[in-house]
């Protein structure tokens, strides 16, 4: 039987795994440094959102833990 | 003489102007009727056959709102040349431009799903099984998107646009009372009063007709168009169409039921098309068509809006214009959110209510976030020099993202614990 695979599948996905995270680590990169102008309104609004966010997540994994016990 | 040549010049004139407009025409008109997705349809017959036309007036209402929102991402996409998740990583950093593509694709991928929920439930009505209808649908979608032009997806897509007109004759087919239409629907009450029934009306209405994956799919669209900052006032016609075409939609929905289910309780568009057909079986039919309609110009655009999010971040090769080899990344993504969420249907037992509720949290969560950056990057005069908003845009555009917001979370919060709020 000849061989279907020129290296062992562990490494293959290992390989991908690698170069996936080295893409998200280059797109970290890239975007390092945000090109806003950091005003007042933009600091005010981002905080903001963060705490909004912050309710949500809180909110749904508090529906959901109890839903699931 | 001098009177013909007047006629000749201005009739030359508008025949240009329309030609430019069916050129540039399309995004605007896409996006707002894609809107009126599976989920949407059911919205409108709910509250049609729940307050008959008593809530028309705030259909019209969301109209200009809608509008208002995606103007803003015609500019924005047209000044850049990117698209909506690309000018989020740019702008803010990774932090906001992960969790912006993360949540778009969990949502997309989820609503997806209740697309394909829409569209079996619609051609079950004509004894279609289910595996046929989504085999014919993943098929029909991959057949649109791999003829390599952007501008041949674009009428293609726009065909099934006009077919969600569908509404209109079957409206008429009921014979409404238009003198009943006018005094019940056009002037602003609650029917009923306030209450939390309403609210969860009022709220699923405002959510059909704004949602996140709308901001991005109209910005990679003009970014995939290639259009100019010449076109914008274009695009913006574009735009104001597709906002009528939408309410157009959604109202002659509402009269349908309205008329012959009111007071009716109705769950889902289908289960309104089912009890239609023995009353007036052209008017079932239609409404079935449409929502089939719907569903999948709903999955055909958020399935793409996915596919352009991640592409200009990943930086893969991302437009129509590609043939699948040279932009495997790009319709694989594509493939891959049509193939799996067509396969979560077909599970036997699948969570699809748990799925549905999730969706509109989920979809709550983005929206304020998409808004807000939206809001901002309008107004970074570095990016946009001169097609920044206005004080007047901005005071429109905050009141409006200020409003969603609080509406939202009382609505994530209601969804969540119904009886929280009475």
């Amino acid at each position: 039987m000849g061989q279907i695979f020129k290296e062992p599948p562990g490494k293959m996905i290992g390989e991908f795994l690698r170069s996936r995270f080295y893409t998200i680590r280059q797109i970290n990169k890239k975007y390092a440094i945000p090109r806003i102008k950091t005003t007042r309104i933009v600091r005010v609004s981002l905080f903001m959102l963060r705490i909004y966010l912050l309710i949500m997540v809180v909110i749904l994994i508090y529906k959901f833990t109890t839903l699931v016990i | 003489m001098s009177f013909l040549a007047r006629l000749f010049y201005k009739y030359r004139r508008i025949a240009k102007a329309l030609k430019l407009f069916l050129i540039i025409a399309g995004p605007g008109i896409i996006v707002m009727v894609a809107d009126n997705d599976a989920g949407g349809i059911t919205t409108y017959t709910a509250t049609g056959s729940k307050f008959g036309y008593g809530l028309i007036w705030f259909l019209v209402l969301l109209g200009p709102i809608a509008y208002i929102v995606q103007e803003m991402t015609v500019r924005l996409g047209a000044v850049t040349k990117r698209g909506h998740a690309e000018a989020i990583f740019d702008a803010f950093g990774p932090f906001w431009g992960w969790f912006s593509l993360i949540d778009l694709g969990l949502v997309d991928w989820l609503t997806l799903i209740t697309e394909f929920i829409g569209m079996t439930a619609a051609l079950s009505i004509f004894h279609v099984p289910p595996l046929a209808t989504v085999i014919g649908v993943s098929i029909l979608m991959g057949i649109m998107v791999m003829q390599g032009r952007y501008w041949t997806w674009e009428k293609m897509v726009l065909l099934f646009c006009a077919l969600n007109l569908i509404y209109i004759p079957a409206a008429f087919l009921v014979h409404p009372s238009v003198s009943n239409i006018f005094n019940q629907g056009i002037v602003p009450h609650l029917p009923g009063g306030f209450n939390n029934e309403t609210f969860f009306f009022l709220m699923a209405n405002i959510g059909t007709t704004i949602a996140p994956w709308m901001v991005f799919f109209q910005q990679s669209s003009v970014v995939d168009k290639r259009l100019q900052e010449k076109d914008i006032p274009w695009e913006r016609v574009d735009t104001a169409v597709g906002a009528l075409f939408t309410v157009v939609v959604a109202v002659f929905c509402v009269i349908v039921t309205g008329t012959l289910l009111s007071g009716v309780p109705v769950e889902s568009a289908a289960q309104a098309a089912q009890m239609l057909r023995p009353i007036n079986n052209y008017v079932g039919t239609f409404l079935a068509i449409g929502l089939f309609d719907a569903g999948l110009l709903g999955a055909v655009c958020i399935s793409l809006t996915t596919s352009w999010a991640f592409g200009e971040v990943f930086g893969w090769a991302h437009s129509l214009n590609y043939k699948a080899k040279e932009a495997p990344w790009f319709y694989g993504a594509y493939f891959f959110a049509i193939i799996s969420a067509a396969t979560v249907v077909l599970i036997p037992g699948s969570p699809l209510v748990l799925i549905t509720l999730f969706v509109q949290v989920m979809a709550v969560t983005l929206l304020p976030a998409a808004l807000v950056f939206l809001l901002l990057l309008l107004n970074n005069e570095e990016l946009m020099g001169k097609y920044k908003n206005t004080k007047f845009q901005n005071i429109v555009g905050f009141s409006i993202v200020i409003g969603i917001v609080i509406l939202s979370t009382m609505y994530s919060v209601g969804v969540l614990f119904p009886k929280l709020l009475g």
